[in-house]
């Protein structure tokens, strides 16, 4: 039997949510779509732990919380400013977050995923595990026909390949679409998945039924580096974790896991995770480089989605939705050219980027284009001084020893000056603003 | 040649957990994987078909999720997949799970051939029994070759195979007439990668699914719970022991640190040298 050559209206790198959103949309449309996964299975790569917002998959299954695997519905997020041993914490809980379709879930990444994958299958794409493209094949003016897989055999054929493929995005990158992530623009972040009895997480945050909360902290937890740390509760257990971009972790002061550890031992988290046992440990990079770090996203027959294209919000923490809405868009925009019999060329599917350029995804990664900068060329001042001068004053106003309230707030604010001075607090306030506009 | 390959999907050992509170087992969001023992036997089937040109048909029992593990036997290369599904199967014990799969066995002798060879691993992860395959074979009244770690020859117009067993005392060889029942003993070769046209057909394949009265099933008494006369009285934990870990410092040669350790190990328990040079000398003589 001579081999077949295998040809599909469209080849989908990467079985996370960016290729989940966009095989899902090709397969929907009638499609023939081949998606092609590394990992055993659509999730086995992944994290445990994440934030899924549901506003990015309503908007392409809108019936998911009947089936996905969904852990707690966020009603309560703390913001949580930290110094060596306490927080300055900004908390908002509301009871209008238990409404019928809740905005925001924890979830474990690897059974969400694998629901997600089961739902592209189900809306009748082929997805391959255990495959892993390793480039892209192009004809001779340099447009992308097909990829080629780690298995033996010939290239497979489609018109247009969306690169789903994650952070590192090796597959665009071998193939020369893109240079290498810098380290200055992806965090590398460790978490911990802590198994602690339904109830007892109840009793700890103060939580009914499926109610969940949310921790984001940042200050001397990253021991002067760009980064946070979190804390998400699910049913049965805790994801706790902590990152900071690699270049500051390549100055190789503390490694991510020391940086854990104390992260844990803070008095702050302990007793949140007192008595809990270790699921599973893992790490991931983020790409966090905003806007200014978005590769080329189209070109010949080919379309970048998700973590590959850099579509991360590092000060909102939102990273699925942004990855969910790119797949999705990019499968949009791929149907739309399929339905008129048009090209895809790097012309045609621009379409992409000026859908794009009109969804929350452009225009929030437009707003914060300024901030990687800011905090990479202020960290010991926004990771270590204003933390540290927020809980001294805290402290200084709520302890009670006598000294009268007048002489506090001198003190306090005679603390901010002789630390930062008039100028450099006005100036810190100044670029905040501008970077923040 | 017509050979079938009986696998079973287990729940992933090495991810499985045992609830600290409740002390049962966690399966929920376990990730299921092929026995890795049957993964012996299908690469022994692939290499039979590739020698001898035969067809493979993997068997599975099990939930309709099973059909996961039959699809990654047609990624590595079967040529069909017949998935033996039915609420009535559920808490089989291995004479129930024995029959079940003997009647899948001759419906698929009908429908695809007799087969001459049937395989299985060794024994399953999950289970660890080892009576599946021996249960089977005495149904269906083909010779047994346990625990083959290589077959030699396979002469299908003589109807003999020979064969490779290890055994306690060293290694069988044993010859026998086809058909036969084989479980594989692990290690005994390397499960290769399907290509990718392999990989796309598999996805695309079509997974034969039979429910008991599909394969005759007529008694249900005979199956699942009702058909087991085992009963798992209880799953505990066993307390972990603290012992300590002892590094044993030796310098020099590979053979000085070899004594180094052997002298630790005799040092602490005793019985062990005596015992060992009474087996060697045992075998000397």
């Amino acid at each position: 039997m001579a081999e077949m050559e295998d040809a599909f209206d469209a080849i989908v790198v990467g079985a996370g949510p960016s290729g989940n959103a966009a095989a899902y949309t090709l397969a929907k449309e009638g499609l023939s779509v081949l998606q092609i996964e590394r990992g055993e299975y659509a999730g086995s790569k992944n994290v445990q732990g994440a934030i899924l917002y549901s506003d990015a998959l309503e908007k392409i299954i809108p019936e998911f919380r009947e089936e996905a695997p969904l852990e707690r519905h966020v009603i309560e997020q703390r913001m949580w400013s930290m110094d060596d041993t306490s927080h300055t914490g900004m908390h908002y809980r509301s009871g209008d977050f238990n409404e019928e379709k809740p905005n925001r879930y924890t979830i474990l990444r690897a059974q969400f995923d694998k629901w997600f994958s089961a739902k592209v299958k189900e809306a009748g794409a082929l997805v391959l595990c255990e495959t892993t493209v390793t480039e892209l094949v192009k004809d001779l003016t340099g447009r992308v026909i097909g990829v080629r897989t780690d298995r033996q055999g010939n290239p497979i054929f489609a018109p247009v390949v969306i690169l789903a493929e994650g952070v590192n995005g090796l597959v665009g990158q071998r193939s020369g679409l893109r240079p290498e992530i810098a380290p200055e623009s992806v965090a590398l972040a460790v978490k911990e998945m802590h198994f602690l009895p339904r109830e007892t997480i109840e009793a700890r945050f103060n939580l009914k039924g499926n109610e969940g909360v949310v921790i984001e902290a940042m200050g001397t937890i990253t021991r002067g580096m760009t980064g946070t740390g979190f804390l998400y509760t699910n049913e049965e257990s805790i994801s706790v974790g902590i990152g900071c971009i690699v270049s500051d972790f390549a100055q190789g002061e503390v490694t991510p896991a020391e940086l854990l550890e104390a992260f844990k031992a803070h008095p702050s988290i302990a007793p949140l995770l007192e008595g809990s046992e270790v699921k599973e440990y893992a790490a991931h990079l983020i790409p966090e480089g905003g806007y200014k770090a978005i590769p080329q996203l189209t070109g010949d027959g080919w379309i970048v989605v998700g973590d590959a294209g850099q579509f991360v919000n590092a000060v909102h923490r939102e990273g699925s939705n942004l990855a969910m809405t790119t797949g999705r868009i990019a499968a949009e925009t791929v149907v739309a050219l399929h339905r008129k019999g048009e090209a895809m060329d790097g012309y045609t599917l621009k379409e992409y980027e000026r859908r794009l350029e009109a969804t929350f995804v452009m225009k929030d990664l437009k707003k914060y284009k300024g901030i990687p900068g800011l905090l990479d060329a202020n960290k010991a001042t926004f990771f270590g001084t204003y933390p540290r001068l927020f809980s001294q004053a805290m402290q200084t106003w709520f302890r009670v020893d006598g000294v009268d309230k007048k002489t506090k707030e001198k003190a306090i604010l005679k603390s901010f000056r002789d630390s930062r001075s008039l100028r450099g607090l006005l100036g810190d306030a100044w670029r905040v603003a501008r970077a923040w506009r | 040649m017509h050979i079938v390959v009986c696998i079973k999907q287990v729940p992933d050992s090495a991810q499985i957990r045992v609830h600290p509170v409740t002390n049962t087992i966690m399966r929920q969001g376990v990730p299921t994987i092929i026995n890795p023992y049957d993964l012996f036997a299908l690469e022994e089937a692939l290499r039979l078909k590739d020698r001898l040109g035969a067809s493979v048909t993997a068997l599975c029992m099990g939930p309709p999720t099973a059909s996961e593990s039959l699809r990654k036997a047609l990624t590595f290369g079967a040529d069909r997949a017949v998935l033996l599904t039915d609420r009535y199967f559920a808490g089989s014990d291995t004479l129930a799970t024995s029959y079940a799969l003997s009647m899948a066995l001759t419906k698929i002798g009908e429908e695809f051939g007799t087969p001459e060879i049937v395989f299985t691993g060794k024994q399953t992860i999950d289970g660890d029994t080892a009576q599946v395959g021996p249960g089977i074979a005495s149904r269906l009244k083909l010779n047994q070759l346990t625990y083959i770690s290589k077959i030699v020859v396979t002469d299908l117009e003589a109807g003999r195979i020979t064969v490779e067993r290890r055994a306690e005392t060293g290694t069988q060889v044993l010859a026998t007439k086809l058909p036969v029942l084989i479980t594989m003993l692990e290690a005994t070769n390397e499960m290769r990668r399907g290509t990718i046209a392999q990989a796309l057909e598999a996805a695309r394949a079509e997974i034969i699914t039979w429910n008991a009265a599909d394969v005759g099933i007529e008694d249900l008494t005979r199956c699942g719970l009702r058909g087991s006369p085992t009963i798992v009285k209880k799953v505990f934990a066993p307390t972990a022991r603290s012992e300590a870990a002892e590094m044993i410092a030796a310098e020099g040669t590979m053979d000085a640190k070899a004594r180094a350790v052997v002298d630790a190990i005799f040092g602490r328990a005793p019985g062990v040298e005596d015992d060992l040079t009474a087996r060697a000398l045992h075998h000397y003589v």
